[in-house]
């Protein structure tokens, strides 16, 4: 049986627990709110560039360049596992984490060579337990403010396309936490290399008219290609930083029910014991005094 | 008045401008061209420039752009701009200071630092943005 005084300290401490869960909890959803906003705001152009890629790749047929048509081989993959900088957002990094180690299997079980790039640190150090020999490389997002995520993505892109020119892979397949709403983040893979257009792209009908393209459909493919990857980059990034927030969001809503139960608990059990004491210090005086 | 046509610029942040203009001019890496409504389908890339949008003969909106695409079709103009910025929003000062600090991080990175060629690209930008903003 716990003293008074032990019992005392320990709602103390959970008092203090539940303070900190209700602060982030609200710093999370003042995050959301702004990652949300990034998040919308950037679904225009993304959504244009896609159907104009699928315009564009639908004219090129088969054809056009390596980064579109692929290398024609699918021998080493490139999985890009992309999570949080930070924990205690639930099991956010841990959903994404499965999802890569499952897709890193079914490859390896295919006799592939697999690679991985981690953006954010949760992922690598989750993965480096058991996939630490295929590490090829890291993005540390910790110096991002807000949600600038802009140049970062760029540079994730540039990175991948070069890899994939110089022959390091093969297949570029990206996996992160889709921002569904904020009680939904689904993991996702979605091949970034060879650059696949979206189904259910809106194609645009042109009325039985032929384009025209300047300078030419080649060169235009060639540029549009490594944007149209930067831009997928950029949605996921904002769609995993949504998703983190909200993740955290929720977590900590949780944690501070739950800390409101336990102290609950804890404080019947402290007046319980109080007036168990209260009542055995009395039965002792009125004992004592019969005796006399 | 002919009909109008439908205009959109967006950027990876956000959407700048949509609805219905005149007339859009837009720097394409082949040369200017202006897009009327029921213009026919044409797709191009951009260089740095000035987008102009017109109503009538008059100019109504300035915006610079860094590189990109234009894709008209049937349903209207479509610019796909890099980095967009709104010239009636910004005053010439505001992009000095901003060259001056770009070029000052150039300067602190190594010398085969991946980002020194985007960083120069973005100095370019802002320079171009500069000339266009004294005229």
């Amino acid at each position: 049986m716990p003293s008074l005084k032990d019992l005392k300290n320990r709602i103390a401490s959970v008092k203090s627990t539940q303070k900190i869960t209700k602060a982030m909890q609200l710093v999370a959803a003042a995050k959301l709110k702004r990652a949300q906003d990034a998040a919308t705001a950037a679904r225009p152009y993304a959504e244009r560039m896609a159907a104009v890629l699928a315009n564009l790749a639908a004219s090129a047929g088969g054809g056009g360049p390596k980064l579109l048509a692929g290398t024609g081989k699918s021998e080493v993959h490139l999985v890009v596992v992309m999570t949080a900088e930070r924990g205690l957002a639930g099991g956010f990094n841990a959903y994404v984490v499965k999802l890569a180690r499952q897709k890193i299997a079914a490859l390896l079980a295919e006799g592939k060579i697999v690679k991985v790039l981690t953006i954010g640190k949760k992922g690598r150090e989750q993965l480096s337990r058991d996939h630490a020999q295929l590490f090829s490389g890291h993005v540390n997002l910790s110096e991002i403010k807000g949600n600038n995520f802009a140049e970062s993505a760029i540079g994730i892109g540039q990175m991948l396309t070069k890899g994939y020119e110089a022959g390091e892979f093969d297949v570029a397949t990206l996996i992160y936490s889709q921002f569904k709403n904020v009680i939904s983040q689904v993991p996702t893979a979605q091949q970034l290399i060879p650059a696949k257009a979206p189904e259910g792209a809106p194609t645009i009908d042109l009325g039985g008219a032929i384009y025209t393209y300047e300078p030419n459909e080649e060169a235009l493919l060639e540029a549009l290609l490594p944007r149209y990857i930067n831009t997928q980059i950029l949605s996921a990034l904002l769609e995993s930083s949504a998703g983190e927030q909200a993740s955290r969001m929720t977590a900590m809503d949780n944690a501070t029910r739950n800390a409101k139960d336990l102290i609950k608990a804890l404080n019947l059990k402290y007046n319980r014991a109080r007036q168990a004491q209260i009542t055995k210090e009395l039965i002792e005086i009125i004992s004592g005094a019969e005796a006399l | 008045m002919a009909d109008k046509l439908h205009f959109s610029l967006v950027s990876p942040a956000r959407e700048l401008f949509s609805g219905e203009v005149d007339h859009v001019i837009a720097p394409g890496t082949d040369g200017e061209f202006g897009v009327l409504a029921h213009h026919a389908p044409f797709m191009t890339t951009l260089k740095n420039g000035v987008v102009r949008v017109l109503e009538g003969d008059t100019v109504k909106m300035r915006i610079f752009v860094r590189g990109g695409f234009a894709d008209v079709t049937s349903a209207g103009l479509t610019i796909l701009a890099e980095e967009a910025r709104n010239l009636n929003d910004i005053k010439a000062d505001e992009v000095d200071a901003e060259i001056e600090a770009t070029r000052l991080k150039l300067l602190a990175l190594d010398k085969d630092d991946t980002k020194q060629f985007t960083l120069q690209e973005h100095i370019a930008y802002l320079e171009g943005l500069r000339a266009a903003l004294a005229n």
